[in-house]
């Protein structure tokens, strides 16, 4: 057990790309706690998807010993925390677990939206924030820029920010030397019943579920008994560790410390970030407060391309979930898709995550459906339900009004798109609630509708910004306003995969979108094809997809026979990729493309 | 009913391909080679090896057709055609019907041979013109002007008894009163055989290469292209010489024989480079192959190692697919009972109410047949029929 003065919490908080991995891996690196053989880029992101993409799904920590220039040596417990918007809620468990936080800003690009969102959440935490500027060394650099950046935007001092390269290696001593120095000490009462917060949980297939905890009051022991205050749930602790970042047993944890137990648990459901952990016998009279379950704010559905894999979809989608528990699922059947499951996601993030995992871990060829929001659908005799698959809209006679989730979105962009971000903001039936400038960039907030974020919010922003703004949001509540369940009909048959809620006065406009876009995803078949969007029954849009003219091998003789069947196998192989809609194919990439259009 | 085999009702051919051009034409995919010199007495002991091979499992059938094929076979000695029917005739009792083909260029050279062929035993020349006038041939790369073509067809007509010849249409930038006028220069020839096909840009050719560099100009839309074929229809028709196949045309009883045992499934060998066959034996349909290169394939008959030859058993699937994608080419389209009796399954009834209510197929007592809409679009029908396993 370590005294708390030599213990020092801290996280990292940078925008993607901004060195946060990069500054970890130097951090450990120079500290000597990974030997030098067996240093990986981004020791701390495991998962493919996460070294991939350079983000941070699941929190992670190591344990630093560093021996300072006062004589000491300290203890520092590095939680990597996910950086998106997704996570916001594992973020800010996270960050009430350490005490003090590195705010890394890239000092060539300047502070991010993404940047914003999860500083705030240091400063909810009281965190002793300590300004970094990276990547120094570029020639395009701008330190004192994006210090006073810092202070305009975020609103701490910044005139004492370390000037580093965790490329190069250079002011990383001056990193640690600040971490002591600048940020707290952990407080906490080892003689008090014992209290220990659920930082995160994983399942390792040798070892099982294997819980992260910051110890707050009390001791933790090997063999101890302990309780999920949340769940009720008892256990024997089988193994009691610390991350460097190996696993390394330890005998006790105390008030301060950050460690690992496992303790025969089946499932990472069976466990809740935020839950309050003490012993069995002896328990604290005060759980730690905040602790709320994850809510699913994002529906969609997966479907196998193949539906022979159904059951291997289903056996790779329980797996995950048992991993985690932010993820539902339940049973789904689609005319059009056939046996799946409507998923529930923390956010798009979350989604594209879940959806890359199931397809490259458990190697399944995935149709997903639109993404749909959480809608409220206030009936007339005054219940509520939730909706989340427009297909189970209710017959509208007994609907009174629809709800939909809104959000506080936060982007900031360099001036010269700010038109643009304005135009599709406001196409998106936003409404501004700010626009302040921190020199040539600018910040706007607005308040949108999540259904039209979820609909190629992220692409159009990108794409109208060249890349170069970013964005975050947070849920902000629900708001009724006048939405509508539309249609498709592909030769007047509903093709229920393709249904999506939309603002009535949108509806013309993503009707006749998606008319246009069926007709080139569709191949001509022999006869014409209406294609259509509907209200209720009321069209809105409609095109006609041109019969096939012809499709004939002028000459087929004796040696042709062979070639000709081959070309039919193929083709008939080619056939698995549709879905048969009365007397129309569609292929399953149309319902993908359908739903990625420009408006 | 007989008991008999499937084939007997399609008949019993021998196909024998001839691999040399003396130019490799834009548009042809066809196994062909140009080469400087041919030794013919090599090729005549490899041809009289393998029909003597053939025999052996089959010479107690009738044998109703032989076609020369290629490449040209009109570049052939007429002492190998004689060599090869002479060999061919010995081996197998032939009907009475006996018809023999040999596919020949529109040219003097050729012309020349015509009665020494006509000797040997071929009765029916099959020319290919391609085009009526100089501009056209040209462009498609022949040899030939449009006068020598129609020389030797008046040499090939007082020589055979049968003559047919190709034209290729759809061509660049041909319109369709161009193409009635010509279709109809052509009819007025008189004949009784006209196979008549949309030009097709192949992978692997002059002009496929050409098209994906955006080089081939002219082509006709979809629009156009039906345009052209209902003209191709509707003259040819009024002509006498109905559509009897997608590109075949005929007055009721010119009809190539050889070729209709490969549309109605018939049994035929294919001897020569690149020749495939199909041959039931005990009750087995199989398909044949041999190499494409025409030094392999003559390697490998005369050391008798024939390495690369493919004897397969055809699985009853894909037999049953063969018979729908050939049978259906025809206007008489094919007997249902006959495909039951192949196939693993019967086809769809839904699927076929449908494909008849949009008008792609007509279902008379057991027969099944395209409409001249559903031939145009008859792969659409095939994708339709043959639905997954």
């Amino acid at each position: 057990m370590t005294e708390l003065s030599r213990i020092r919490n801290f996280s990292i908080v940078a925008h993607i790309d901004h060195g946060k991995s990069t500054l970890a891996d130097r951090l450990i690196q120079l500290t000597g706690t990974v030997a030098e053989r067996d240093m990986k880029e981004q020791l701390l992101d495991s998962m493919d998807i996460e070294r991939e993409r350079g983000i941070t799904i699941k929190a992670n920590s190591v344990r630093i010993e560093y021996p300072a220039q006062d004589g000491h040596t300290y203890i520092l417990n590095l939680i990597d925390t996910p950086g998106h918007v997704d996570f916001a809620y594992e973020v800010s468990r996270s960050m009430r677990a350490v005490e003090g936080s590195l705010l890394v800003v890239d000092a060539s690009q300047g502070v991010e939206a993404q940047t914003l969102a999860n500083v705030y959440q240091a400063i909810d935490a009281d965190h002793e924030i300590v300004p970094v500027l990276n990547k120094i060394d570029l020639p395009a650099a701008e330190p004192e820029r994006v210090k006073e950046q810092i202070e305009d935007v975020i609103g701490i001092d910044a005139s004492d920010a370390i000037p580093i390269s965790a490329k190069s290696g250079l002011g990383i001593p001056d990193v640690l030397e600040a971490i002591v120095r600048r940020l707290p000490a952990p407080k906490g009462d080892r003689t008090a019943p014992l209290k220990a917060m659920l930082v995160d949980s994983w399942y390792d297939s040798y070892l099982g579920v294997v819980v992260m905890i910051r110890v707050m009051d009390g001791i933790i022991r090997k063999g101890d008994r302990i309780k999920m205050m949340q769940t009720g749930a008892v256990y024997g602790i089988d193994r009691l560790a610390v991350l460097k970042p190996a696993m390394t047993d330890i005998a006790e944890l105390g008030p301060g410390e950050i460690g690992v137990f496992t303790a025969s648990i089946k499932q990472v459901r069976d466990t809740r970030v935020g839950d309050t952990i003490t012993h069995e016998k002896k328990p604290t009279d005060k759980p730690l407060p905040g602790f709320k379950p994850a809510q699913p704010v994002v529906f969609c559905g997966l479907f196998p391309v193949d539906s022979n894999e159904f059951d291997d979809l289903r056996d790779a989608i329980e797996k995950l979930a048992l991993n985690d528990a932010s993820f539902s699922y339940e049973m789904e059947t689609s005319a059009a898709l056939g046996f799946g499951f409507r998923c529930g996601f923390l956010g798009l993030l979350h989604l594209e995550v879940i959806r890359d995992r199931l397809e490259r871990e458990y190697d399944i060829d995935l149709i997903t459906t639109a993404p749909s929001v959480v809608y409220h659908i206030h009936m007339k005799d005054g219940s509520v339900e939730e909706l989340h698959n427009p297909a189970d809209l209710p017959d509208m006679t007994y609907v009174d009004h629809i709800e939909e989730p809104r959000i506080k979105a936060t982007i900031l962009v360099p001036d010269e798109y700010l038109g643009d971000v304005l135009k599709l903001c406001q196409d998106r039936r936003g409404i501004q609630e700010d626009l302040t400038y921190a020199g040539s960039r600018a910040m706007v907030v607005y308040d949108l509708p999540l259904n039209e974020v979820v609909f190629d919010f992220y692409d159009r922003l990108k794409s109208v910004t060249k890349g170069y703004a970013s964005f975050d949001y947070q849920m902000t509540g629900y708001r009724q306003d006048y939405l509508v369940k539309m249609q498709v009909l592909v030769n007047d048959e509903p093709v229920d995969a393709l249904s999506m809620m939309v603002h009535r006065d949108r509806a013309e406009m993503r009707g006749r979108a998606m008319c246009e876009k069926l007709k080139e995803l569709i191949p001509r078949h022999m006869f014409k094809i209406p294609i259509q969007a509907a209200i209720g029954g009321r069209v809105i849009a409609r095109e006609t997809l041109s019969a096939l003219r012809k499709d004939v091998t002028a000459k087929c003789y004796g040696g042709d026979a062979t070639r000709k069947k081959k070309l039919l196998e193929k083709q008939k192989a080619g056939k698995k990729k549709m879905r048969q809609f009365g007397k129309v194919e569609i292929p399953q990439s149309a319902f993908i493309s359908a739903l990625k259009m420009d408006s | 009913m007989s008991t008999a085999p499937d084939w007997q009702q399609g008949g019993f051919g021998l196909y024998l391909h001839w691999p040399f051009c003396q130019s490799k034409c834009p548009y042809c995919d066809f196994n062909s080679h140009v080469a400087a010199r041919i030794d013919q007495r090599l090729w005549r002991d490899a041809f009289l090896a393998e029909i003597a091979r053939a025999g052996r499992d089959t010479s107690d059938r009738i044998l109703d057709t032989v076609f020369f094929g290629g490449g040209t076979p009109s570049l052939m000695d007429p002492d190998l055609v004689a060599a090869i029917l002479d060999a061919i005739r010995s081996t197998w009792r032939t009907s009475n019907s006996f018809e023999v083909t040999l596919e020949a260029n529109p040219s003097s050279i050729e012309a020349a041979r015509f009665r020494a062929y006509r000797d040997a035993g071929v009765n029916r020349v099959s020319m290919g013109m391609q085009a009526m006038n100089d501009d056209d041939l040209r462009a498609l790369g022949r040899l030939h002007s449009a006068a020598d073509a129609l020389r030797a067809f008046d040499t090939a007509r007082a020589t055979f008894e049968r003559v047919s010849f190709d034209l290729i249409y759809a061509r660049q930038h041909q319109t369709p009163d161009d193409w009635r006028t010509e279709l109809d220069r052509a009819l007025a020839l008189g004949l009784d055989h006209l196979s008549l096909y949309q030009l097709t840009i192949e992978d692997g050719t002059a002009f496929g290469a050409r098209h994906a560099a955006g080089k081939l100009p002219g082509l006709p839309d979809d629009d156009r292209a039906v345009a052209l074929w209902d003209i191709t229809q509707e003259r040819t028709q009024s002509a006498g010489l109905p559509a009897y196949e997608v590109s075949n045309h005929a007055r009721p009883g010119a009809e190539s024989r050889h070729n209709l045992i490969y549309w109605r499934s018939g049994d035929w060998l294919g001897i020569g480079p690149g020749a495939h066959g199909r041959l039931t034996l005990d009750g087995t349909r199989y398909a044949t192959e041999t190499p494409r290169a025409p030094g392999a394939w003559l390697d490998g008959v005369s050391r008798e190692t024939r390495e690369g030859w493919e004897l397969s058993p055809l699985p009853a699937a894909e037999h049953a697919t063969e018979f729908l994608l050939m049978g259906l080419r025809l206007a008489e389209g094919v007997d249902l009972d006959r495909y039951d009796a192949i196939a693993p399954r019967a086809l769809d009834a839904q699927v076929l109410a449908g494909l008849a209510g949009d008008g792609m197929i007509e279902l008379d007592n057991r027969r099944l047949r395209t409409t001249s809409q559903g031939r145009l679009l008859l792969n659409a029908v095939l994708r339709a029929l043959l639905v997954d396993d």
